[in-house]
């Protein structure tokens, strides 16, 4: 894969085509892959990486890179794709000034379910079937695919690009996906076990702003957190349970509008399971507006900014409170 | 530094007989910026009012804070008595401690303690009021009624009366509504349409009022003084300029066997049809679902075609589209009316299985001399004569289950007495029985025209309700029903049984109410501004109600209260300004990211977006896409400012920030 698309970004860039391309770079540790800017096909040979650690979402940098001039190559997987078009949809990027080439997942791997297990020191890795050889400064270790899958990977829930200039490889479907059972094991909480597990997992938060800043639904030009005047800065600072508010907030704010990238999770340091705050969202929009995929298309109007008769009566928050 | 007064209203009783307003004024004085703290008892007289005007000047007060009653009752005639004083009115803050405190609360020291943190919330919001200045908008001189019943073409006629023009929108093929259908009318037993046909002409002929037959509200927008309506013509199929109502086409035509819906169903009429023989506009409707030509989708096809033959004025045109009417108006009232409820949950009266029992707006038509049967009363069945009649009161009214309506439909217990007697009257020989829970005849004339018919009339009058209705192979019907004041089980076997139907908003009223972004009760009945001071306007300014959509009502109500209606839209129009609420929206540029979530949700379309050159922190310029609020349009609702997610829209008089320092000030 990772042959494929250089050739592609070499071959746009020589073109005309694009001026610059956005992809990914090796960070401090083999698996520390790192969203890039590359303007040469020298620097292409040099940095770029695409491989099975890969995961992180380039939509959120054309925000800015999309009205700079002239035209850049992003390479995006289906996942990622979503993210694009959502933010198409609330006019955040310069759709003219981007190229998108689509590429596969294929499933990433999340090094810390690795480390998990023991091992250290981790210099590559390589599929070969089911299992996962990897090298590390201590020798070569071996354990199952699926176990050193992301958590993101585990639950995908779509294979198709929605949007693309052009596809390296096939297309995909939308699949079922199981992503909605842990929200329905939370569901089946008592209030009170409910809120001592997010309590628990959400007391672990260092207010890092890693979750936000690799959001691609947090975009805002000035985020109500980092605006003194917004009242909500000063609050969430006040104490430890209004720390972990924050996070609550942050997903009413990305609510109708989160497409389940699972970013946040993936680049949470403490582990929170932040995408089930999301999911939550999207799984009750699901079941009181209907169905409702944020970033499958570019017109569709977002249930929670648009009114219609069958919408649910603001009874429901009462009705569902109900144990 | 601000210099707030604090005025705490007793409301005589209202709120001192469960707020200490003693304490509330004491603890109040000790919050920031609080210069003067009293109580009066009654704040919104003149002497009270004179309180709140002389502080203000004596204090020099940059804010005042009113704890009394709702902002609905009195929150203009405080701004008024700040702004002579010299205060900007929008510095004035209403902390709601009636209502929302000492009405619902039994306990003083709780309730006292809530209207100190209410006091205390609107002197934190009070802090950051800025002063706000009115602006003005026109207001199109023309009425729409929605509805031509009674209701909406009094309404109609006596704003045009006044000079407006006025539209009335009817869905049906003619306008008159309930009344045309109904045989005679209570008290007096004059004929419904003896009455109701003059004023349905009267709207035809006079040259402010256009009526828009077979025709619905499709689209509103806009605000009080400046809506624009979009009304859809449904397509007829007949040319209204140059049908003559002469009726040559429904005797033309083939397809005699549509169900009438004028009577109910109770006989069948042509495809094409005139309603009844006053209809008004009388012009001709072909009934798509049933006309032979029209049913077959091709037009161009040669079947049938022949009503289009006998029409000697060319009126006929299969070709004929919806068409869409847009227009200006200042003012709106709803006059949709009802409807008798569906029957299909009431198995126990056998209403689906046996045609010999009918509800009332059906014994309507068939005793009336245009409906089916002439006005000769015969059974459904066999067309003979019914000798025994059981009337069945309260079907689906003050029902406790989820079957039928929980309120009383008020109009039933007159109109049986009416039918009752009205049989008794022509038909000495048959016998009537009324089961009844009450009786309930309040209105003038109204308790002696009930008891004309126990008394001269002999009508059976039975307390009590009937448990089942079961058709009996003779022909007859089982009526088994239990008298509570002889506490016996009757069984009567009866010719025709009358079921008076609870009567609810017509279907269409829910959608109108969402579009015109008016308030319903839980029935679909429209909600009115104040229950008692303001029983013909809703909440929303510039809505008028007008007849049963608002509630049941007979005709003499609903007349009255149409007439109510039309006098507060002419109040209205005859304005040639309104002041506009300065409580806007207005968007920080700055931080708009430019997403278009408030211009999607904004009912007024106050929002557009712009591309704006902006001055970058690195001496550079950008081009952004930022929100753009008429305040002229916009009508203060808010839902923009929550639908923001960067919090760039903010609302004055309610923005962000004084909404969390109520909050702040209630969590403290």
């Amino acid at each position: 894969m990772q042959e494929a698309i250089i050739s592609k970004a070499k071959q746009l860039l020589a073109d005309g085509t694009v001026n610059r391309v956005i992809g990914w770079k090796k960070g401090e540790f083999a698996y520390d892959i790192t969203p890039a800017i590359f303007e040469s096909a020298e620097e292409i040979d040099a940095d770029f990486v695409y491989d099975d650690f890969t995961s992180a979402n380039v939509s959120k940098y054309l925000v800015k890179e999309s009205k700079k001039e002239g035209k850049i190559l992003a390479f995006l997987k289906p996942c990622d794709t979503y993210s694009l078009n959502q933010l198409i949809k609330e006019h955040r990027v310069n759709r003219e000034n981007i190229y998108v080439v689509g590429i596969s997942g294929d499933g990433k791997l999340d090094a810390e379910k690795i480390k998990a297990k023991g091992i250290t020191g981790i210099t590559g890795v390589k599929k070969d079937g089911d299992t996962l050889k990897i090298n590390t400064v201590y020798g070569e270790e071996t354990m199952p695919v699926a176990e050193a899958m992301s958590n993101k990977c585990l639950s995908c829930k779509s294979k198709k690009h929605v949007i693309y200039d052009e596809l390296i490889g096939e297309d995909g479907e939308v699949i079922e996906s199981d992503r909605f059972d842990m929200v329905e094991k939370l569901e089946n909480m008592t209030s009170q076990e409910r809120y001592d597990f997010w309590r628990n997992e959400l007391s672990k938060c260092i207010r890092c702003n890693a979750c936000r800043n690799v959001c691609p639904a947090c975009t805002c030009e000035n985020c109500v957190f980092d605006n003194p005047d917004s009242a909500v800065q000063n609050k969430a600072a006040a104490d430890s349970f209004e720390e972990n508010m924050f996070h609550i907030i942050r997903a009413f704010h990305v609510a109708g509008r989160c497409t389940d990238c699972g970013e946040c999770s993936r680049v949470c340091p403490q582990n929170i399971p932040l995408h089930l705050l999301n999911r939550k969202f999207i799984k009750d929009i699901n079941s009181l507006y209907g169905e409702y995929q944020a970033g499958a298309d570019t017109i569709s109007k977002a249930p929670l900014n648009d009114y219609t008769q069958d919408d649910c009566e603001a009874s429901i928050v009462h009705e569902r409170g109900v144990e | 530094m601000q210099r707030i007064g604090v005025f705490v209203c007793h409301c005589g009783t209202n709120i001192a007989a469960t707020v200490d307003v003693k304490a509330v004024a004491e603890a109040l004085s000790h919050e920031p910026g609080v210069v003067i703290s009293q109580e009066y008892q009654y704040m919104c007289s003149e002497a009270g009012q004179n309180l709140v005007k002389d502080a203000i000047k004596e204090y020099n007060l940059t804010g005042v804070v009113v704890c009394s009653c709702s902002p609905r009752m009195h929150e203009n005639t405080f701004r008024k008595a700040a702004a002579s004083a010299g205060l900007n009115p929008y510095l004035v803050e209403i902390a709601n401690i009636r209502e929302q405190c000492s009405w619902i609360h039994k306990d003083i020291a709780t309730a006292t303690e809530k209207a100190v943190i209410l006091g205390k919330a609107a002197i934190a919001k009070v802090h950051l009021n800025t002063p706000l200045t009115a602006g003005e908008s026109p207001v199109a001189k023309r009425a729409l009624v929605i509805g031509g019943g009674i209701a909406g073409i009094q309404t109609a006629l006596d704003i045009a009366e006044a000079g407006f023009e006025v539209d009335i929108v009817e869905k049906e093929a003619t306008i008159g509504g309930k009344m045309a259908q109904i045989d005679k009318t209570f008290p007096t037993l004059d004929c419904a349409a003896c009455i109701l046909t003059p004023k349905m002409v009267e709207a035809l002929q006079n040259e402010k009022i256009t009526i828009h037959s077979y025709s619905e509200v499709s689209a509103v927008k806009g605000f009080v003084g400046n809506f624009t309506a979009t009304i859809k013509k449904k397509r007829r199929f007949v040319d209204e300029t140059k049908c003559t109502g002469c009726g040559l086409c429904t005797e033309a035509c083939p397809m005699k066997k549509v169900p009438n819906a004028f009577n109910l169903g109770l006989n069948n009429r042509s495809a094409i049809y005139i309603p009844f023989a006053q209809a008004v506009p009388k012009v001709a409707t072909i009934d798509p679902n049933y006309c032979l030509k029209l049913r077959k989708g091709d037009v161009n096809d040669k079947v049938c075609g022949k009503c289009a033959e006998a029409c000697t004025a060319g009126a006929i045109n299969y070709h004929q589209q919806d068409e869409y009417i847009e227009q200006k108006y200042g003012a709106i009232v709803v006059a949709t009316g009802f409807n008798p409820i569906n029957l299909d949950k009431y198995d126990e009266f056998a209403y689906n299985q046996c045609p010999d029992v009918v509800t009332s707006l059906e014994l309507e038509r068939l005793m009336n001399a245009a409906g089916p049967n002439g006005g000769t009363l015969l059974r459904p069945s066999d067309k003979t004569h019914p000798h025994k009649i059981v009337f069945v009161q309260c079907v689906g009214s003050r029902c406790d289950d989820s079957k039928g309506k929980p309120y009383c439909s008020k109009i039933c217990c007159m109109y049986t007495a009416k039918h009752a007697m009205l049989i008794r009257e022509k038909y000495p020989d048959t016998e009537v029985y009324v089961f009844y829970i009450d009786v309930r005849t309040p209105g003038k004339n109204f308790d002696e025209f009930y008891r004309r018919a126990v008394e001269q009339y002999n009508v059976h009058y039975i307390k009590g309700m009937v448990g089942k209705v079961t058709p009996k192979a003779d022909g007859t019907i089982d009526v088994q029903a239990s008298d509570l004041l002889s506490n016996e089980q009757l069984h009567i076997d009866a010719d025709m049984v009358v079921l008076a139907t609870a009567i609810e908003p017509d279907k269409t009223a829910r959608p109108l109410a969402t579009m015109l972004t008016t308030q319903m009760d839980t029935n679909d009945f429209f909600t009115e501004a104040h229950a008692k001071l303001r029983p013909v306007e809703s909440a929303t300014a510039g809505i008028f109600l007008s007849g049963a959509c608002q509630g049941p009502k007979d005709i003499p109500e609903t007349v009255a209260q149409a007439s109510a209606a039309a006098s507060k839209a002419i109040g209205l129009l005859v304005k040639d300004s309104i002041t506009c609420n300065p409580c806007v929206a207005h968007s920080n540029e700055l931080m708009c990211n430019g997403c278009s979530a408030c211009e999607k949700v904004c009912p007024y379309g106050a929002i557009t977006y712009q591309d704006k050159e902006f001055r970058m922190p690195d001496r550079t310029t950008a081009i952004r896409r930022v929100a753009n609020v008429n305040p002229a349009v916009c009508q203060g609702c808010g839902a923009c400012t929550v639908a923001c997610p960067s919090g760039a829209m903010d609302l004055n008089g309610f923005s962000n920030s004084q909404i969390m320092a109520e909050v702040d000030a209630i969590c403290k």
